[in-house]
């Protein structure tokens, strides 16, 4: 536990320090300073993914392995990338705005990435109203969601293509290349940290359950 | 694969924070019919589901002779035979229409055969071809029991069958019960009906709240002995 | 694989029997479709005129609406009785089951379909006669890409509370690639010069996602069914 409130601590501390080394960075040519919420949307948007096939991945040993703790780090994972999804959802049109005038532009990746984020939405949404069981059935739905991916990403891509190009990072100069692998690595610790706490907290509650369980009242 | 025993072993259920069923064990063996006694909500439903296999237990185990839920698989539940409080027949289909599904569904070598012995037994050979939606309760239930013996179940498991039976229905199930009891199944029936079930079982489970409560000792008759176990936490 | 096939077939000459004796789903199904389609057009024609692809759109949006709708009415049915139970309790092959189930619910659609498309063509001049096999291999494989998920949430949806509404919630969401597939296929076939390329090229999409998606269900229906 000490542990990982050193890392906090350590995440907290580069997020206060983003901003300077962000605004170190040199500006993009046509866009400006707007362009400076790439730093955030692009790595949420990677952690957004892991965290959504970390989710499909322990939900598929779930249900197949029928341990409980896979339950707890699906359930986890599914409810970072929902944070995750929220945060390049925003970030994105936000960025959008600025540089093409609109809020949506029903561009590829961004609708590939609301579509993924109501995937999870739903999933948390069954474990919430479903009743007892639930858990077995998000995991089947978890499992389908990230299955699905590689679906959506062709279907959408081919449906409307606006985004910049996905070899855009190669591509970038080294000054902001830093700042990136910086931003990445903050959120990166932090997605791990969370994941932590969220399953120690499902770890509680199950032992909680377990005591009430076996305290010998009817 | 057969069986002639069948045990629970600290048996342990629970739906989330409610505690269905714990600690019950025992043991039942061919040529019996055990009673499963208690009020509603006791848990008799979810130990037979369990039995059944349609559940699985949160702890302990069920054996069925040597053989095991997980290890047998399909082919125990070949020797199982459910009759539940819900009867599982299709209302639009004819009698004879969900007996043959059933017994096809269960590959039997012949159905035809068991479909028409099991028309017999539940005196439905007339209406064999008219929607079971239309019958009354106790002709389903006729039907029902013979939907569950279809397929001659080593272990058969009756949820409250004598539900809405009249006076020579209860009778003639009664006789069945005791002829399948003479023949070596294994017999586990639910009810709470004590002036039925003091004349078909051979022994009693008294459960309450989820949990065994104890036989008050077999030298009294059925109801005084259920009222005592009740009575007891 | 014969005893698969036989449990998978008896399933669906059951469901079939039983649809026959009331036709209470189909012709339910049938007329919300029909509804769905007036619907959108009311909301979507301007002065006599539909916006380009518009009858594609109805089309697959509709088959969505109607096909939840189906979905929730079968499974209701397996409800009533508790028969779901005494199908689970049989000594047959779980994943039979679902096939059993997927392949009724395929017909069904089928049926509310056809009916679809003349319906389609005749409202918005669409020409559905123009590539009538690619049209066919388009609706067959993107009701199954819809339908194998479907059949297999209804499921394990069953006994879950709030039921009515998560099947939506869930299956559309995972859906939406079989629904730009389908509506962008069969859009490229609906035009004046139809563009059975593009059509082809969505074509192989949806059955793709068939396959991998039919043998997730197959694979996931004994773990999700059994409690």
């Amino acid at each position: 536990m000490s542990r990982i409130k050193a890392i906090l601590v350590m995440v907290a501390a580069m997020f206060v320090a983003a901003p300077w080394i962000i605004n170190a960075a040199p500006y993009e040519s046509t866009m400006g300073l707007v362009q400076k919420i790439f730093y955030f949307h692009m790595p949420s948007a990677f952690l957004f993914l892991i965290s959504a096939i970390v989710s499909g991945v322990y939900s598929a040993m779930f249900l197949f392995g029928k341990k409980p703790p896979s339950d707890w780090k699906a359930l986890a994972a599914a409810e970072l990338a929902l944070v995750f999804g929220t945060i390049t959802l925003v970030t994105g049109p936000l960025w959008a705005r600025k540089a093409w005038g609109l809020w949506w532009v029903w561009d590829a990746r961004l609708t590939s990435s609301l579509l993924l984020w109501m995937i999870f939405a739903a999933y948390l949404l069954l474990r919430r109203y479903g009743g007892p069981g639930s858990d077995k059935l998000g995991a089947g739905m978890a499992l389908f969601g990230m299955a699905n991916v590689p679906f959506i990403y062709v279907s959408v891509n081919y449906w409307r293509t606006l985004h910049p190009q996905t070899s855009v990072v190669p591509t970038l100069p080294v000054s902001m290349g830093g700042p990136l692998w910086f931003c990445f690595a903050a959120l990166l610790l932090f997605f791990l940290t969370m994941m932590s706490l969220r399953v120690r907290l499902e770890r509680q509650r199950a032992a909680l359950e377990r005591y009430y369980l076996s305290e010998d009242n009817p | 694969m057969d069986f002639t025993r069948l045990a629970a072993i600290d048996v342990g259920r629970h739906f989330g924070r409610r505690k269905a069923l714990s600690q019950i064990t025992f043991e039942c063996r061919a040529g019996e019919i055990l009673g499963l006694l208690g009020p509603n909500g006791a848990g008799k439903s979810t130990l037979l589901s369990i039995l059944a296999t349609l559940l699985t237990p949160s702890t302990g185990r069920v054996e069925y002779g040597t053989f095991s839920a997980d290890s047998a698989g399909a082919a125990l539940r070949s020797r199982l035979g459910l009759l539940g409080h819900d009867l599982y027949l299709y209302p639009e289909l004819t009698a004879r229409e969900n007996l043959m599904f059933f017994a096809q569904l269960y590959a039997l070598s012949e159905p035809a055969r068991a479909v028409a012995e099991g028309l017999e037994h539940a005196a439905l050979s007339g209406r064999a071809d008219d929607q079971v939606g239309g019958f009354s309760r106790g002709m389903r239930q006729r039907l029902a029991l013979e939907r569950a013996l279809l397929h001659k179940p080593r272990l058969l498991l009756l949820d409250e069958p004598f539900t809405g039976l009249d006076q020579a229905s209860v009778a003639a199930l009664s006789a069945r019960l005791k002829g399948l009891r003479d023949q070596g199944s294994l017999i586990v029936l639910a009810t709470h009906d004590l002036d039925v079930a003091e004349d078909v079982i051979s022994r009693s489970l008294f459960l309450r709240d989820g949990r065994l409560a104890r036989d008050p000792g077999p030298a009294r008759d059925l109801r005084t002995r259920y009222l005592q176990a009740m009575g007891q936490s | 694989m014969k005893a698969f096939l036989r449990v998978a077939w008896l399933v669906v000459r059951k469901d079939l029997t039983v649809e026959i004796r009331s036709l209470e789903i189909l012709s339910t199904t049938v007329f919300f479709a029909v509804t769905v389609v007036l619907v959108f057009s009311f909301g979507l024609i301007k002065e006599g005129r539909a916006p380009e692809d518009v009858a594609a759109a109805i089309l697959w949006i509709a088959m969505a609406f109607a096909g939840t709708l189906a979905l929730g009415r079968t499974f209701d049915r397996e409800r009533q009785n508790e028969t779901l139970r005494a199908l689970l309790l049989a000594p047959a092959d779980r994943p039979a089951l679902y096939a059993g189930k997927l392949l009724g619910m395929l017909f069904l659609l089928a049926l509310v379909e056809v009916l679809l498309v003349l319906l389609v063509g005749l409202l918005f001049q669409a020409p559905v006669f123009s590539s009538p096999a690619l049209l066919i291999a388009l609706l067959v494989s993107g009701s199954l890409g819809f339908a194998s998920v479907g059949t297999l949430f209804a499921a394990m949806l069953v006994r879950a509370r709030s039921r009515d509404v998560l099947l939506p919630i869930l299956l559309y969401p995972i859906t939406v690639p079989v629904m730009i597939a389908g509506v962008r296929g069969t859009a490229a076939l609906f035009q004046a010069a139809p563009d059975e390329v593009m059509a082809r090229f969505w074509l192989a999409l949806l059955l793709f996602f068939d396959a991998v998606f039919v043998t997730l269900a197959l694979w996931t229906f004994e773990p999700l069914m059994t409690d």
